[in-house]
């Protein structure tokens, strides 16, 4: 088991007082898995990934524990979190074109962050090389600019930067939503490539384009206000959804050859609860079409198949 | 409705503007009234600055662009205004396009002042609340409001209605929904539709495939400056035969298939010296090589 999370609860501390953006949140990921983490904005998937990597404040740690590869992590521990980053836990921060710096050339860059970290940059010499190659980039640009570089190889700069190290887990918060469809397709088959090599362990992809992490990933986790709304197979997520959010969220969504005219789809009426004060129980009952009086109580998170889980009170009813 | 005659822009470079760059490339397309018509590129195709040449908020270096058809590409102060009249535009960024010091519904008071100084203020309350529903909003629960107060949706909502307050006849919609949330997006989609039904026109900017198709009348493929194929978008998208198309539609995320499933129908001809921007010499001539499907070939 790569990462195991429990009831962790990432809250921020505001004027007005706690938003309780991650709000207990179980999570095991196994070995060599990439999970696609969806949902609004506020949903609360990007202060998951963040908390794993770099916990400041405004944000807090309220509860819960997360181990990596057996290791408790002290994500509460700003400094003794040091020792994990970029060797455990990497991220592909989402601009990769303002990730490097612009004064320095990029071999220059890439040495002074491994040396960072008391590794001699000849170690690593020949794996970053190999690594150009599988990402389709010449040894040349080490001694260019990062202004020299289109926004589809600082990309993959930085992805190979990322991964320099082998990490175990790899977080990737949003890196494909900036750029267009043809480099987007490149950008997301190299971290299926870079799993497939072993580069990396396992992978939190996080997107709010549902329709990439159908591409890439095995599994999909739905979060809705700071929770889990559902979380099971890619497949079974996009073609047998059993939360109403995902079932609505899914069909909303235009592809190729759906027309206004003849298959209007219609979005979710409404707008998701405010995290300060949230209100008591499914926090989806207010824009739910099923809702009834149990929704006023917290939903359990049911196993309705092995490996699918759904917090809804008519999770089961719902599957037809 | 509106038309794009050879439209051109070029931008100065380098020191003392010696080099230029083409980032509209002789676009000639008509937008005809009642009609959705999707720009689709990737970015820095020039499919922003198309829009921002028909707003008139970049200057037309050649070329023509004729609203009811008159050369509108010169006009100044007073013609100016009474183009705006008729043709306005709703931009990507809804939090940045309202100024936060204000009530959002400032943008209303501002139409207001500027063209029709002379209509009583009951008159005009009811029109506005009129067209507030009309977009979908209820205007106790959004009226008074500063812009924080308000969603993305909302607010992209009041930006048409604003819109709509004028006798708006063409709407430039550029990405008016890329920063929305999945659930809200299609709604404001449908709102488009909806409106093209009472005759509006709108040139529906956007860089993904799946929206323009979902509501588009015409689709227009740009790249590097110039279009490379238009027609009916499901002869464009199912038949499309530009080599930057297919290349396109084949990296398109889709839902029902995986990216190596996708296999584009295959090309009955061979086409030759379709035009490829930066690369051909010639100038690019559209062909219709089947009933309202037309792409560029290099003469």
């Amino acid at each position: 088991m790569s990462l195991k999370m429990v009831e962790l609860k990432v809250h921020y501390k505001t004027i007005r007082g706690m938003v309780q953006a991650l709000d207990g949140m179980t999570l095991d990921l196994p070995d060599g898995e990439i999970i696609g983490l969806a949902g609004e904005s506020g949903c609360g998937k990007s202060t998951l990934s963040n908390a794993l990597i770099l916990l400041k404040p405004p944000m807090e740690l309220v509860g819960g524990h997360v181990e990596l590869d057996g290791t408790p992590l002290p994500i509460g521990e700003f400094l003794q979190m040091r020792a994990f980053r970029y060797k455990h836990i990497s991220i592909i921060p989402q601009y990769a074109m303002n990730a490097m710096n612009p004064t320095v050339k990029i071999g220059r860059f890439i040495r002074s962050i491994i040396e960072s970290r008391g590794i001699s940059f000849s170690k690593v010499m020949n794996a970053l090389y190999s690594r150009f190659e599988i990402v389709g980039l010449s040894k040349k640009i080490l001694d260019l600019y990062p202004i020299e570089l289109s926004g589809g190889m600082k990309q993959r700069v930085v992805m190979v930067i990322a991964t320099l190290l082998n990490p175990s887990l790899l977080l990737a918060d949003e890196i494909t939503s900036a750029l267009d469809v043809s480099t987007q397709k490149a950008v997301a088959k190299l971290i299926v490539e870079f799993r497939n090599q072993g580069f990396v362990k396992s992978v939190i992809f996080v997107t709010h384009d549902v329709s990439v992490l159908y591409q890439i990933a095995d599994r999909i986790l739905i979060m809705y206000a700071g929770k889990l709304a559902e979380l099971g197979p890619t497949e079974s997520i996009i073609n047998q959804p059993c939360h109403p959010y995902t079932k609505l969220l899914v069909s909303s969504m235009p592809e190729v050859g759906v027309t206004y005219e003849k298959t209007p789809l219609y979005g979710i009426p409404g707008q998701p609860p405010l995290l300060l004060n949230p209100p008591k129980g499914c926090r989806f009952k207010e824009r739910c079409p099923l809702a009834y009086e149990q929704c006023s109580e917290e939903p359990p998170i049911e196993e309705i198949q092995p490996g699918h889980q759904v917090a809804c009170w008519k999770a089961r009813e719902t599957d037809d | 409705m509106i038309e794009l005659v050879q439209a051109t822009k070029e931008y100065r470079t380098g020191a003392f503007g010696k080099g230029k760059l083409k980032a509209v490339d002789q676009v000639s397309f008509p937008l005809n009234p009642g009609e959705i018509c999707s720009l689709i590129g990737e970015s820095g195709s020039g499919k922003t600055t198309i829009g921002k040449m028909i707003l008139r908020l970049t200057d037309i270096s050649f070329g023509k662009i004729l609203f009811q058809g008159k050369d509108i590409s010169h006009h100044r102060g007073k013609a100016l205004k009474e183009y705006y009249r008729y043709v306005q535009g709703v931009f990507q960024d809804p939090f940045s396009s309202f100024n936060p010091i204000f009530k959002a519904d400032r943008v209303f008071s501002m139409i207001k002042r500027e063209f029709f100084p002379h209509e009583k203020e009951t008159q005009w309350k009811e029109k506005r609340d009129a067209c507030l529903r009309s977009v979908g909003l209820n205007p106790p629960e959004v009226l008074n409001k500063f812009p924080h107060q308000l969603s993305g949706g909302q607010l992209q909502r009041f930006l048409i209605a604003r819109a709509l307050l004028l006798d708006v006849k063409v709407l430039v919609a550029d990405e008016i929904i890329s920063m929305l949330d999945a659930s809200t997006r299609i709604d404001v989609l449908n709102l488009l539709g909806m409106l093209k039904k009472k005759g509006l026109s709108v040139l529906f900017i956007t860089h993904d495939l799946s929206l323009g198709y979902y509501i588009s009348d015409k689709a227009l493929i740009m790249y590097k400056g110039a279009i490379v194929e238009m027609g009916r978008p499901e002869k464009v998208f199912f038949n499309p035969i530009h080599p930057y198309t297919r290349n396109l539609l084949s990296s398109v995320p889709r839902l029902d298939k995986k990216w190596d499933d996708v296999v584009l129908p295959s090309l009955s001809v061979v086409y030759e010296n379709l035009y490829i921007p930066e690369k051909s010499k010639g100038n690019l001539v559209f062909q219709e090589i089947e009933p309202d499907h037309f792409v560029a070939f290099s003469q």
